[in-house]
């Protein structure tokens, strides 16, 4: 294991953009983009599935205010995908900005572009549309091979081989395995299968879609968007508007939060599309509501779950096949279903001896899903987890007892994990850590507590990934200013969670300078080298790679330039972040005078940048434990501790790994005990605002721990893997398992509400 | 609010309705007092055994009961409402504008008309008062709020969020009459139950609200017998 | 109408729509640090004060702030720069959205209750929804400054 003393790195710095958001300053979207912009609102289709048969916009367009609004004649007819992903996306091209045929609950119908707030509303209202409704395909069951299509036009494609297949509903459809299934089952002594449900939960970020467009000042479309994804924005968009990427200039300020959501070009499209048609400024600001019905939530998952086992825990195989409902269009439906199997069953590559995964994807009448936080291995985590925790409590096993025997540890060829190597893994240690910082043995009995409440804990582990194998592209780019400070620009997008100033702390470290010698950029598409964007567990493995090797790549210019100043070979000099000099120091020329060199006279640049892509996705891995207090009369579930250890390698900043993952694990929180997505009869969600959908408090999660358990990933900057997913994996099966010590049954959906809790404790008496 | 045309918008925040009054004999709240000035007045809890504060320091949050009035929430009868459920535990009026003083309960079942609530007359007649509620989430609606009273030795239980608006029982049965024994309390809360229509929405059936009635009232009372 | 709010300490006269909210009217004025998360009262994102009071300026009329005096956090930088610093310090500022709401309702329990417990401080800050910290990492913060104040 490589370790040394670091400077930078390890080192829990504020974020370089904490005290400017902390007190309020005008850095999102909306602060900093002109109010006399265009305000743009869309009207929506109540009916789930629906032909547009007429639709009348002339009363609309005589609104004092009303600029012009617009239909689904008026834009252009090839399908594209909103999806962020890199080109050829995995996702299927089946949408329009605006399409005659309407294919949810909140589906686009018009455009309008108004001077004001007012009379863009107004408007709204007076338009006629006339629908001729169709039956929806609501439950996802019923989805494949339903005569009733989702997608029937014709110029549907997919661009990529993931089995779909759009007269039959399919947005994706595939299996893998290894070993010999059916052989392994029929020798072991127990085979369990269970089926597990978990809902289109919203990523509910503070800040809503929102995005302000304008012609700058070479005629090009410059686009201020609250994004992950700067760079998937402009094609994007490129290929929504039918114009050239050249003519497009995308760039994020700050963002409220993500989580995934702003993975998807959910609202670019529509101010775009207003400017290109009337050459002025244009702002669209999603409302809550919008942001709970069009928006880009998680897939709901069901996951049935086969395993076999021996009597003493030893799990032989596992046979994992999820249906995933990608809602109207397949945003990242082909590719957040892989994770479901792909990022579950390699956490007991200990004794596999076979396992498949197969999935189906399939479209219905629901709002269309997107990329959210764990991206489908949360689902998959959940189903896997529990019924683990379902094994162990029938062989009358300790569950932290059946991990330690069957879990992937540091050294193991993981199958189910396209053949890689855990090279870094210390679950292990996090289970033992996790233990004992938790107090398991004292605490996993099942405590009466008086009043009707009781005492008990669960278990869960989890793993992700780092970034997308063969495919995710990081970047930076790094120029020396005067002074011997630098300029970090990236491609990757901060959106709350400091890749901005962890980045800087590698740079740092790479330079030998402080932290405060290092400006950071991004991201700007006419600025940035190119990324892909802050997604999939990848800015801090990928892009950090990618500052390392950029700064190498200075590191070699300076010392070249130092050398030719102090007149000896590039090999004979050192650079220590002050000076480049010779060995013996006798000779030395400051950083200052090396960058005021670049500026005279000169043939270097003084910019190192570099490009980086990864063969392997080393997953990170984490343990999670919770206390809950159960009232058996009321239901109600109270969390009185969560305490999690997590391996993402070497954690570059420990206060902001740290807050990620309590981060992520509230959000687990919410999943599993109070955010619910229930539809009205036209297939809407009834959750359609914070009033309805309800996020936790600070009143409702208890209190966290977290602490870290380091491995060395060879392959990482610094050996650091990903943090920010792999957070909200464990709360899901962990309190469902708890749940189950206390009431003796299991619940194989989310969320688990009080209701029910105490309606089957109700049944279970009178029975 | 956001989406609602407001063309006349009456205010009445700067009419000194905004106090609340104590005499010897009762508390004088006028409508415009905040939920928060409830939360904290001293002598309202006292007299109420911090049963007023519990009933509303789980509304949302600190801002929005700084804003949120007495006056309001009582003259809107909404069935969400933890302040009408709390209020027809206790001995108390109402003052309408043109209406005059009427019993809170008798103003909780009129129809809402045109009239303005200009304040509440809570009166101090001993008694002993416990509030509780269920809520999914902290800050959320109840799915049932339960207040239960003994004021003049007479029991009183209100059950708001059925979801309906609160609706106020009394021991008509006389199942108290011998005291707070664990048979009879276990009684009156499923007497409570069995009379209070309940219904269904986003956050609880009617039959888990019944339920919820049984559990709040047997919980309220052993709370009120002091143990 | 016409109305005249005192607002972080400067008297403006100005003439509003009936049904102008309080947060479009002091975002017009240049306090962009006050910020629409919910539409429904259920964040808190958009606090500010009025007559020193927190309240929800989503859900008030600007026209009820008539005569009254608004602060928003721009005109409370000082008193809030010693506290941000351990908000900082624990990386709990994050996304950085709701961090306005946040802030402003945490100088006004200060105000109200110097001391608080660390349940006191999560039931006062209850109607102060955040995302991405857990809020844990706020507790923290909060904790530290009270104990560094207390020293």
């Amino acid at each position: 294991m490589e370790r040394k003393d670091y400077k930078s790195v390890g080192k829990a710095y504020r974020k370089k953009d904490s005290m400017q958001l902390l007190l309020g300053k005008p850095l999102y979207v909306d602060d900093i983009t002109p109010d006399h912009a265009l305000v743009v609102k869309i009207l929506r289709s109540p009916y789930a599935n629906a032909i547009i048969k007429n639709i009348n916009t002339s009363i609309a367009k005589k609104v004092p205010g009303v600029v012009d609004v617009y239909t689904w004649e008026d834009v252009p007819k090839k399908r594209f995908t909103i999806a962020g992903q890199t080109y050829p996306e995995p996702s299927p091209y089946d949408r329009l900005i605006l399409d005659q045929h309407v294919r949810f609950a909140g589906d686009a119908v018009a455009i309008i572009a108004a001077e004001d707030e007012k009379a863009a509303k107004k408007a709204l209202k007076l338009i006629k549309v006339e629908y001729e409704k169709l039956e929806p395909v609501l439950d996802f069951h019923t989805a494949k091979d339903n005569p009733i299509l989702v997608h029937p036009e014709e110029n549907w494609t997919a661009l990529c081989k993931v089995g779909a297949d759009a007269k039959r509903n399919l947005v994706a459809s595939g299996v893998d395995s290894h070993g010999d299934l059916d052989g392994v089952f029929k020798d072991c002594d127990i085979v369990l299968e269970r089926t597990y449900h978990t809902k289109a939960y919203q990523q509910a970020m503070m800040e809503t879609f929102r995005t302000y467009t304008e012609m700058d000042r070479y005629g090009r479309l410059h686009v201020i968007s609250s994004t992950q994804i700067v760079f998937h924005v402009r094609r994007i968009l490129s290929h929504a508007l039918d114009i050239p990427k050249s003519r497009i200039r995308v760039e994020k300020p700050r963002i409220g939060g993500g989580f995934g959501a702003k993975q998807t070009s959910v609202c670019e499209m529509y101010p775009a599309f207003v400017t290109l048609k009337t050459g002025r400024p244009a702002k669209l600001i999603y409302t809550r509501e919008e942001s709970q019905i069009a928006a880009s939530p998680r897939h709901e998952m069901e996951i049935t779950v086969k395993l076999g086992a021996n009597k003493d825990g030893t799990i032989r195989a596992i046979d994992l096949y999820t249906l995933s409902n990608s809602g109207a269009y397949g945003e990242h439906g082909p590719t957040t279903v892989g994770l479901s199997g792909h990022k579950s069953i390699p956490l007991y590559t200990g004794n596999l001896e076979a396992h498949r995964f197969s999935y189906d994807v399939v479209y219905t009448n629901h709002q269309a899903a997107g990329a959210y936080r764990g991206y489908g291995a949360t689902q998959g985590i959940f189903a896997l987890e529990s019924i683990v925790n379902e094994l162990a409590e029938q062989l009358g096993m300790d569950p932290t007892t059946i991990r330690e025997k069957n879990m992937v540890r540091e050294g193991m060829k993981m199958d189910a994990y396209y053949g890689e190597m855990a090279n870094a893994c210390a679950l292990d240690k996090c289970l033992e850590h996790c233990k004992k910082m938790f107090d398991w043995d004292k605490k996993y009995p099942v405590r009466n507590m008086g009043n009707g409440k009781v005492r008990s804990a669960g278990v869960a582990m989890a793993m992700q990934g780092s970034s997308i194998s063969n495919v995710d592209v990081g970047s930076a780019t790094i120029k020396l200013g005067e002074n011997g400070t630098y300029n970090l620009t990236i491609g990757a997008a901060d959106m709350g969670t400091g890749c901005d100033t962890v980045l800087a702390q590698m740079a740092a470290e790479c330079m030998d300078c402080s932290l405060d010698d290092v400006s950071v950029f991004g991201a700007d598409t006419d600025v940035s080298p190119y990324d892909s964007g802050s997604y999939a567990s990848s800015t801090t493995y990928l892009t950090g790679k990618a500052v390392e090797m950029a700064c190498d790549d200075l590191k070699k210019q300076i010392c070249t330039i130092g050398a030719e100043m102090i007149g000896c070979d590039v090999n004979d000099v050192i650079f220590n972040g002050k000076q480049v000099m010779t060995e013996d120091g006798k000779k030395s020329v400051s950083i200052t005078d090396i960058a005021y060199k670049t500026q005279a006279n000169s043939k270097y640049t003084g910019i190192g940048t570099a490009s980086h892509s990864s063969p392997v996705s080393p997953p990170p891995y984490m343990v999670g434990m919770v206390e809950i207090e159960l009232d058996l009369f009321t239901g109600k579930v109270d969390i009185i501790d969560y305490m999690a250890v997590v391996d993402c390698g070497i954690p570059i900043n420990p206060a902001l790994a740290r807050i990620q993952t309590e981060g992520g694990i509230v959000q687990g929180i919410g999943h599993t005990l109070m955010e619910n997505v229930t539809y009205d009869a036209n297939g809407k969600p009834m959750e359609s605002s914070f009033m309805q959908y309800k996020i936790p408090t600070r009143m409702d999660m208890g209190k966290l721990k977290v602490e870290f358990e380091n491995s060395y990933e060879p392959t990482g900057p610094f050996g650091a893997k990903s943090i920010g997913e792999i957070v909200i994996n464990t709360p899901g099966p962990a309190i469902a398992h708890a749940i189950y010590r206390a009431t003796g049954k299991w619940y194989r959906e989310l969320p688990i509400t009080p209701e029910q809790i105490a309606m089957d404790l109700m049944e279970k008496e009178s029975s | 609010m956001a989406d609602k045309n407001v063309n006349n918008a009456i205010d009445l925040s700067d009419l000194g309705l905004d106090t609340i009054t104590e005499t010897e004999t009762e508390f004088s709240i006028g409508a415009m007092v905040t939920l928060r000035q409830l939360e904290l007045h001293e002598g309202l809890n006292t007299y109420t055994q911090n049963a007023i504060r519990q009933a509303v320091c789980d509304i949302v949050g600190v801002q929005f009961r700084n804003m949120a009035t007495v006056g309001g929430s009582i003259f809107g009868r909404f069935g969400f409402s933890d302040v009408l459920t709390m209020f027809l535990t206790l001995d108390c009026d109402v003052e309408l504008f043109q209406g005059g003083i009427v019993s809170l309960e008798q103003f909780s079942q009129m129809k809402p008309d045109n009239d303005i609530l200009v304040r509440i007359i809570v009166k101090k007649t001993p008694g002993q008062f416990v509030y509780d509620s269920m809520r999914n989430t902290r800050t959320d609606f109840p799915v049932i709020a339960c207040g239960v009273s003994c004021v003049n030795e007479e029991y009183r239980f209100s059950i708001g969020a059925r979801p309906g608006k609160a609706l106020l029982l009394r021991d008509e049965e006389h199942i108290l009459k011998d005291g707070l024994t664990e048979n009879n309390i276990r009684n009156m809360s499923k007497w409570v139950a069995a009379h209070t229509p309940t219904d269904s929405n986003l956050r609880g059936s009617a039959k888990y609200r019944t339920h919820l009635i049984d559990v709040f009232v047997q919980r309220n009372l052993i709370q009120l017998r002091g143990e | 109408m016409e109305i005249q709010i005192t607002l972080n300490g400067k008297i403006i006269k100005d003439h509003v729509e009936p049904d102008c909210l309080l947060i479009d009217w002091v975002r017009k004025h240049g306090c962009y640090s006050v910020k629409r998360g919910c539409e429904t009262s259920n964040c808190g994102l958009c606090t500010v004060f009025m007559d020193g009071k927190p309240v929800l300026s989503c859900s008030m009329l600007a026209a009820r702030a008539n005569g009254h005096n608004v602060q928003t956090l721009e005109g409370l930088q000082e008193e809030a720069k010693d506290f941000v610093a351990f908000i900082a310090d624990q990386g709990a500022d994050q996304c950085g959205f709701c961090n306005p709401g946040f802030v402003m309702n945490t100088i006004s329990l200060l105000r109200e209750n110097p001391n608080p417990t660390d349940d006191e401080i999560r039931a006062y800050l209850a109607g102060n929804l955040c995302r991405c910290s857990g809020y844990e990492g706020q507790l923290r913060g909060i904790r530290n400054y009270l104990n560094h104040k207390n020293k």
